[in-house]
């Protein structure tokens, strides 16, 4: 709303010279990421709550150190194509901002993977949701960020099909910053999920 | 000041006759009436719960109800009341009232904010059809655990973990929508500090519903997993704690109640200036007693588990934090006080519940410090005592501001007024039912009555006071019929309201009554708080408000807009994703029966996955002509 | 409205180098853990290196360095109070 009137302004933090819109829309996805923030938080706690609560079944010392850092690295790369593709649809260029999506999604669907795989050898080493409040705690927290990369990667897709379809422009609901900055978040929490619930406690 | 019709500049003439647009409406207006009028009826849902209870417990030996019925009676009563009738009817003012209250034309996601409705109105109604399908929730609304997670064979408590959740979603979009309007959409001049203090108070409760909901989200789902797919988080004999659920229930539980009082609070710091013709004495306390509330709220959560074997420390370090908060609660009951002193007070239906407020709120606030006061609170912990403090605070406080509110901007919502003899028999009646009610159960509670129980021998001398309670109970159901009488009465009767029938002093009072479909044709500059009083008044030498000559008001008075109003347009996609999402809940309660559970969650699923995606394909604004 | 306007976003060669950066420091995480002669100070070393990935990726990956302040005080917002009530609980249940 421009007007006139710069000497009844005052200057506030949520002032900046981008579209009202897109600064409503980003203002909101901070407060919705402030509250995964809490989210994770209880969820992190009762891990760390029953980090030791192992029944005499598995504990932490089954955690696979090699394989799990691969699929850090994994999703901290997918971080970088995440933000190159943040860029160059920023600089309009829609078909270097697919590419760059598609390798996000490659890298989202490769570390879902990974995390199919983890929980499978860990069940068959004993470790189940019911094997002790260990497990439970284990496989809630992982899971759930699991759930959130799965939205992640759903999320993706719908932007690459909008894109192809010429349907991805700021007056849509849809939008790659936004996106990007979820998906970011995913990520941090997997940077913490890595150095508390892995290399903490093995 | 010159009223133009904006119409032919919204691009499209809004459609409003028919329930299909009340099916896709996104403005934040009708979704404020449809908060509201939900918000009634579930009102007398659970008021009519409460007046079951009370008949059960008239006399002793109660044979009315039985001991499941009765479990399943008080803790919908608990649900329904805190998360069908106050929290929608607080959503319901902030919907249609902070857009008006900063000058804005709309909430900052009109589509979210039909997504929070219907969410809102699917999840309740999937709740309350537990009394019909597998049986209601009976673990109270607290749902402790294991208590809630042991019996399997029934799905009742899978109604609360889902149930709740659904809710939990809802009201977290509606209040990051709340934030985001209030931070980013406020019209030009309106400051943070010149922002109307129920505006204000919308944002704490916001806050505190952003950072409060994931974590009782968290405890949910843990609870639905240990009934549902064998994980041992609460299970003692799995070595599971069943304390965390207490823990994770109140870090969400305490902040809730805030929730509830909060806004209640922001409404009668409009009405008492109004209606006392000043300013409200000390804004700048008021609103940071708030958010001080606002903050302490997240510390104090474990004076509800002083009983549940916390270590010494831990007890008075609770006990400490708890004795604190009455402090900005009690600096905003003196700036009320302050605020009413010496004014020029109409004594209208609206300032008497505002006034009720005050009175009753002072009661329950002073029982709640008596629970900070551990060594007390060890014997009040589960009796009537406890139920007569929440009470006062719940109803005395929150119901009482929020008919206050009613009564106050019931005239901006329709056009017309309100009846005041009916009213004042309201008040009186309300009042007189409540303290009886409520009263005796300090006595009751104190003389050893346990709460969460069916029935009670003879010869215990709790008799007396609790035929007394379900008397009062009895007069709030008339005092509520006598409510509904005269908001039906209005429509067809009521007198005209006028842009300002109370010589108002916010912005919303600029507009008509009811605001078009955009709110403001200009939205107004602001330069103060109190914005329309200073555009009224003057002040004499002595300090006196004088009126203003006609049409002083400083220049520019309004934004000059270019290029018309954009409305945005009505979308079916959010009722679509609400319902979709609706059922999918509906699927995880009926997991356990298989092939049922598992069908409905995979339509939901794909229901709420047509309506996102339609919902982002859908461009944000109806093409202009 | 001074002092609020936006800083322009990085570049892409920026956001290579601070990927580097990260798989740097997580590379150096992996190596500590495995150093059994550190003691308690390999869980002050490998919170703090968790902790500068976190800040790193949120400060430029999520460009909270560049944007309006409002952005930064919703986020420190949810992080100090997750770290402060969550302590708190887990004290209170003697997790520690």
């Amino acid at each position: 709303m421009a007007v006139a009137t710069d000497d009844v302004f005052e200057e506030h933090d949520f002032e900046s010279t981008a579209d009202p819109i897109h600064r409503t829309r980003k203002t909101a996805m901070w407060i919705w990421l402030g509250s995964e923030v809490f989210f994770f938080g209880a969820m992190i706690s009762t891990f760390l709550l029953y980090r030791n609560t192992t029944n005499d079944g598995p504990g932490a010392e089954i955690f696979n150190v090699p394989f799990t850092s691969a699929s850090s690295f994994i999703l901290l790369t997918s971080s970088l194509t995440m933000v190159l593709a943040d860029s160059a649809f920023q600089r309009r260029d829609q078909r270097q901002g697919r590419i760059w999506l598609i390798g996000t999604v490659g890298l989202g669907l490769t570390f879902l993977a990974g995390q199919i795989f983890e929980f499978t050898e860990f069940v068959e080493q004993g470790l189940t949701l019911s094997t002790s409040p260990f497990g439970s705690a284990f496989y809630m927290l992982t899971g759930f960020h699991g759930a959130h990369v799965a939205a992640g990667v759903l999320m993706l897709s719908l932007l690459i099909a909008f894109s192809l379809r010429g349907r991805l422009s700021p007056d849509h609901g849809m939008n790659v910053e936004l996106t990007a900055l979820y998906w970011h978040f995913v990520d941090i929490v997997w940077i913490v999920i890595f150095t508390v619930v892995y290399l903490l406690q093995i | 000041m010159a009223v133009t019709t904006l119409t032919e500049d919204l691009g499209y003439t809004p459609n409003t006759d028919g329930v299909w647009s009340w099916l896709t409406t996104v403005d934040h207006k009708r979704i404020g009436i449809m908060y509201g009028v939900s918000a009634l009826v579930f009102f007398i849902v659970g008021g009519l719960e409460a007046l079951l209870i009370r008949i059960q417990l008239a006399g002793p030996n109660g044979t009315l109800l039985s001991a499941d019925a009765y479990n399943q009676l008080f803790t919908m009563h608990g649900i329904t009341m805190i998360f069908a009738a106050i929290m929608p009817v607080a959503a319901a003012f902030q919907n249609y009232m902070i857009p008006l209250q900063i000058g804005a034309r709309d909430v900052a996601f009109p589509r979210l904010n039909a997504f929070s409705f219907w969410l809102f109105l699917f999840g309740v109604l999937m709740l309350m059809s537990s009394f019909f399908l597998g049986g209601s929730p009976d673990g109270a609304w607290t749902g402790y655990a294991n208590l809630s997670t042991q019996v399997t064979e029934f799905v009742r408590m899978d109604y609360y973990a889902i149930g709740l959740q659904l809710l939990g979603v809802a009201s977290i979009g509606s209040s990051a929508n709340f934030i985001a309007t209030i931070f980013t959409m406020r019209a030009p001049g309106m400051t943070m500090m010149r922002m109307p203090v129920f505006t204000w108070m919308s944002v704490v409760t916001s806050f505190l519903l952003i950072l409060s909901m994931p974590v009782i989200s968290v405890g949910l789902w843990q609870m639905f997993l240990d009934r549902n797919f064998g994980t041992v988080f609460y299970e003692a004999q799995a070595s599971g704690d069943p304390l965390l659920w207490q823990h994770l229930f109140w870090v969400f539980g305490h902040p809730e109640v805030y929730v509830l009082v909060l806004p209640a609070m922001g409404i009668i710091s409009e009405t008492l200036p109004t209606f006392s013709r000043k300013p409200l004495f000390g804004y700048a306390f008021v609103v940071f007693s708030g958010i001080a509330i606002g903050f302490l709220g997240f510390g104090v959560w474990a004076h509800h588990m002083f009983t549940a074997g916390l270590s010494p420390v831990a007890e008075v370090g609770f006990g400490i934090v708890t004795m604190l908060i009455a402090v900005p609660t009690g600096v905003k009951i003196f700036n009320w006080i302050g605020t009413i002193w010496g004014g020029k007070l109409t004594l209208n239906t609206s300032m008497l519940f505002s006034i009720g407020f005050i009175a009753m709120f002072i009661i329950g606030g002073l029982s709640g410090v008596t629970h900070a006061v551990i060594p007390a609170d060890t014997q009040q912990h589960d009796s009537y005592y406890v139920v007569a403090h929440f009470h006062y605070v719940l109803v005395g406080g929150s119901a009482f501001g929020f008919i206050a509110g009613v009564y106050y901007w019931l005239p901006k919502w329709t056009g017309k007024m309100l009846n005041e003899t009916l009213g004042k028999w309201h008040f009186w009646l309300m009042f007189l039912g409540f303290n009886l009610t409520f009263g005796p159960m300090h006595i009751l509670g104190l003389n050893g009555m346990p709460r969460r129980t069916y029935r009670y021998p003879e010869g215990l001398g709790w008799e007396f006071w609790n035929g007394m309670a379900t008397i009062g109970s009895f007069i709030i159901g008339v005092s509520m019929l006598v409510f509904i009488w005269n908001v039906i009465n209005t429509r067809r009767k009521g007198l005209p309201a006028g842009n300002d029938p109370w010589d108002a002093r916010t912005v919303e009072w600029m507009t008509t009554s009811p605001p078009p479909i955009h709110n403001f044709d200009r939205v107004p500059v602001v330069r103060h708080l109190d914005e329309l009083w200073h555009r009224k008044y003057g002040v004499d030498e002595e300090g006196r408000a004088v009126p203003l000559p006609d049409g002083y008001v400083e220049e520019p008075a309004f934004v000059e807009e270019a290029g018309g109003i954009h409305m945005p347009s009505p979308s079916y996609y959010p009722i679509i994703a609400a319902f979709g999402l609706v059922t999918a809940g509906a699927g995880l309660v009926f997991w356990s029966s298989g092939i049922l559970g598992v069908g409905m969650l995979v339509i939901g699923a794909a229901i709420m996955l047509w309506g996102v995606v339609g919902w982002a394909a859908e461009p944000i604004t109806r093409e202009a002509h | 409205m001074v002092a609020t306007v936006t800083r322009p976003h990085p570049t892409a060669k920026t956001y290579w180098l601070v990927a580097a950066f990260l798989a740097a420091v997580t590379a150096v995480e992996i190596a500590i853990s495995y150093l059994e002669f550190l003691g308690p100070a390999k869980g002050v070393l490998l919170v703090t290196l968790g902790g500068v990935k976190f800040f790193t990726v949120v400060a430029v990956f999520m460009h909270l360095r560049y944007d309006v302040r409002g952005y930064r005080m919703l986020f420190l917002f949810g992080i100090v109070g997750t770290l402060i009530v969550f302590a708190a609980v887990l004290a209170a249940m003697q997790a520690f």
